[in-house]
């Protein structure tokens, strides 16, 4: 009563007491939901005769995946994965093999759809009217159709008619294509691979730091900074020589027919495919050196040593999602370029810098600001867009974990371990993103 | 204010979702009775839900000739859904009272456990650990298959310790995907293996031949050959890798429902041994025997026993026959199939199908 009314607000009045009823009220809501629904899936799975836990992880998985990047292992002459699985191993190991194969495509689908991406995105750009309107195109086809029609579109209509192995494509007797995968040359495991390998990390650091030496020497103490630049010049020759030889490339070689050893079956065939491709209707067994010399083409199989061996699933989405994620990132980058305002170019030039050095040293950088973050999305996007593999047979973690949950009976469990696994990937490429974004921001001196 | 307004906006959001999350919740209370207590079981069995719903949802596969297919009108046929017409007919006196749902092999179990299909028809391989741990009830065996082998003719393999290097396409969450691996390995040879989530897209790869040979039950290859670019290109291997009991299944611990479903499918059995079809079951209904007039429900009750009428079976007799009939009509010799019904005859005919007596 002592009070004045203006000081007497009353409680639905009261902008203090809102702000937090509202809050309260929100979580109130959302936990409510929560318990309704973890409530009823328990009730559920009890009335089904189901029990939560993760023991059957160690139980025997007893069905296979397919080895999709797989390199020739020299001891057991065959191609076999990098993650060696087999199917008398538990639910665990296979899961942690699809958990590898996904990690193999998002790391190489990230690499490459940033190269393509930025290609195009600058392409647009161009002063040259068919590869401005070229990269246009391929943009708006690729942004305004489903990814999974594209990956049929790869997996049946591309990968799916190349050749049988007997008439595979060969570039430059290294690279071959057929149904049965693609083959192509691949560092023969050995202790100098490892070695060289260590050697170029190693280079790489130094090439960095030398770069970095040589920029603060011209700029802040205004040396010419030759000796760093031979400095430069001679590490690089060493770490191509390293890369070329100390790698110890080897190149997939073609098992060939041996015609000393024929038997009926093998003879008719051989007779019909000279008959075919040479127009060579009579034979004379038998057979020996001269038929390799005159009708190599009768006796490749298809099949290979040596070198690594892509399966057509994992090509088919590896195109797909490249392709698919390049053109999100194209545009990406025009909007950052485009971001940079025009004087900054204006300036560039005023001050006599060559068009590619304006390009690289004072508009990528600043677009880089706008580009980082937008990136980011369209990696996690790639690292989720992963899972469609399983639609056309690539043993990545959401195929494999079907599979598993199919067999074990246990859809919660495993539906849980990969949304874990898929939060945990996507969390790590958004930190990593960040720093980058934090490295690239304006520093405000 | 603008703080205020998102998070009203965020409210209203969840007020919607709540509203939405509501309707399933009779449903879920209802089984919650059956969950915790037995006192109430025939109030919350699926029976009840399938008679208020009208329809019966049944989970098909869709797209194999003579189980289960879908022409061009979007009608179902097959031995599968003939099944599901059975039951339909038995609990709702309709046999058209039935919504498919095409169901792929990976999503099968979850749907039935979810509740979205009330059963699953769809060549379904009883196995332990299926009617165990996964929490399913298998119903009488409706085709007795084995696990067969399709590849190329022109491809020079004749038995599986051919398949050395070569590869096998299959259907992921399959008893085959399983029985292929545990062959593969006691032939000692490695192929490689292609596993699809889908029929489709994986009989599509074999036929672009992507891998030189498909595994799956002998039925599905033979039906699913006729949809080949090529069928008469493709032979089956003589090797029959597992045996392949196929069969209607509902989900665990509701033995009401799980009862009508079972008795209806030994009803289409004990139906041939009677030999009532849907030509002759007005009059049968009449019979003097009092096994077939029990079976029919002119005496006794023993369709309250499980929930229905005491003529259930007539309904589903007029409906789709009785089992001869239906396999006769899907993959038999009045088919494009004309399989022989080999394991798949009555056991007094040396078969496998053998019928309880209905008492």
């Amino acid at each position: 009563m002592t009070q004045s009314p203006e000081h007497q607000v009353p409680l639905w009045r009261d902008d203090r007491f809102w702000k937090i009823a509202l809050q309260v009220l929100a979580v109130v809501v959302v936990v409510a939901i929560a318990s309704l629904l973890i409530y009823n899936l328990n009730i559920n799975m009890q009335r089904a005769g189901l029990e939560f836990g993760f023991e059957f992880l160690d139980n025997q998985a007893s069905f296979d995946i397919l080895d999709s990047v797989a390199p020739y292992n020299v001891p057991e002459e065959t191609y076999s994965s990098i993650f060696p699985y087999s199917p008398t191993d538990s639910y665990g190991r296979v899961l942690q093999a699809g958990l590898v194969n996904s990690l193999i495509m998002m790391v190489c689908g990230i690499v490459f759809t940033t190269i393509v991406g930025i290609i195009v995105g600058v392409l647009q750009f161009s002063n040259n009217w068919l590869l401005q309107k070229g990269s246009q195109l391929y943009i708006e086809i690729i942004r305004n159709t489903p990814l999974l029609l594209q990956l049929f579109f790869w997996y049946s209509a591309v990968f799916s008619q190349l050749p049988r192995p007997g008439d595979r494509l060969e570039l430059v007797g290294a690279l071959y294509a057929s149904k049965r995968g693609i083959f192509m040359p691949w560092p023969a495991t050995s202790p100098l691979m490892w070695v060289s390998l260590a050697a170029l990390i190693v280079g790489t650091i130094g090439l960095i730091v030398l770069w970095k030496w040589r920029v603060y020497l011209m700029v802040e103490q205004g040396r010419p900074g030759k000796a760093q630049l031979y400095g430069l010049i001679g590490v690089a020759i060493a770490m191509i020589v390293i890369f070329c030889v100390g790698l110890g490339w080897a190149f997939p070689q073609e098992l060939t027919l041996d015609p000393s050893q024929f038997e009926a079956r093998d003879l008719e065939n051989f007779t019909a495919c000279v008959a075919e491709t040479y127009q060579v209707s009579s034979l004379a067994p038998p057979l020996g050196d001269e038929a390799i010399a005159t009708y190599p083409k009768c006796l490749q199989t298809g099949n290979f040593e040596y070198g690594l061996r892509l399966s057509l699933e994992f090509s088919a989405l590896l195109v797909g999602l490249v392709l698919y994620t390049a053109a999100f990132i194209a545009e990406i980058v025009r909007a950052g370029i485009q971001s940079v305002v025009k004087g900054q170019w204006e300036a560039s030039s005023a001050l006599g810098i060559h068009p590619n050095l304006t390009m690289r040293l004072v508009v990528f950088p600043q677009a880089l600001r706008v580009i980082i973050p937008p990136l980011n999305s369209q990696y996690q996007n790639l690292a989720k867009n992963s899972s469609l593999g399983a639609a056309i047979a690539y043993a990545e973690l959401y195929n494999v974990a079907n599979t598993t949950y199919n067999q074990s009976g246990r859809p919660i469990d495993v539906m849980l371990i990969i949304s874990v696994t898929y939060l945990a990937i996507n969390m790590v490429i958004s930190l990593s993103m960040n720093a980058f974004n934090r490295a690239v921001q304006i520093k405000e001196r | 204010m603008r703080k205020w307004n998102s998070l009203f906006l965020s409210l209203l959001l969840m007020g919607s979702l709540a509203a939405c999350a509501t309707p399933p919740e009779p449903a879920a209370d209802g089984e919650e009775g059956g969950a915790e207590g037995t006192e109430s079981v025939a109030s919350s069995s699926r029976l009840d839900t399938v008679k208020e719903r009208g329809t019966l949802i049944c989970g098909v596969d869709g797209g194999i000739p003579g189980f289960s297919f879908v022409d061009e009108a979007g009608d179902y046929s097959g031995l599968d859904v003939d099944i599901c017409k059975a039951v339909a007919a038995a609990v709702l006196g309709d046999p058209e009272a039935v919504e498919y749902r095409r169901l792929d092999s990976t999503e099968r179990f979850t749907a039935l456990a979810g509740g979205e299909v009330d059963m699953l028809s769809r060549n379904t391989t009883w196995t332990i650990s299926r009617d165990t741990s996964v929490g399913l009830e298998f119903a009488p065996t409706t085709f007795y298959d084995g696990q067969g082998m399709m590849v190329r003719a022109d491809s020079g393999i004749e038995s599986l310790e051919d398949f050395d290097g070569r590869s096998v396409c299959v259907e992921a969450g399959t008893t085959t995907e399983l029985n292929l691996t545990d062959k593969m390995r006691k032939a000692g040879v490695d192929p490689e293996v292609k596993t699809f989530q889908q029929a489709d897209p994986a009989y599509a790869a074999y036929d672009d031949e992507l891998c030189d040979g498909f595994t799956s039950d002998k039925s599905q290859l033979i039906a699913r050959r006729t949809t080949l670019s090529n069928p008469e290109d493709h032979v089956l291997l003589d090797v029959t890798m597992s045996k392949e009991p196929l069969g209607p299944v509902t989900i665990n611990n509701d033995s009401t429902w799980f009862d009508v479903v079972k008795w209806v499918t030994f009803g289409l059995i004990e139906a041939e041994e009677f030999g009532i079809t849907s030509e002759n079951v007005e009059e049968m209904a009449n019979s003097e025997d009092p096994n077939i007039s029990r079976f029919l429900g002119g005496e006794g009750d023993l369709g309250e026993g499980i929930g229905l009428d005491n003529d259930f079976m007539v309904n589903v007799i007029s409906a789709v026959g009785n089992y001869g009939e239906v396999y006769e009509r899907n993959l038999g010799s009045e088919s494009q199939f004309n399989l022989e019904r080999g394991l798949n005859t009555l056991w007094t005919e040396g078969g496998l199908l053998y019928a309880p007596p209905f008492r």
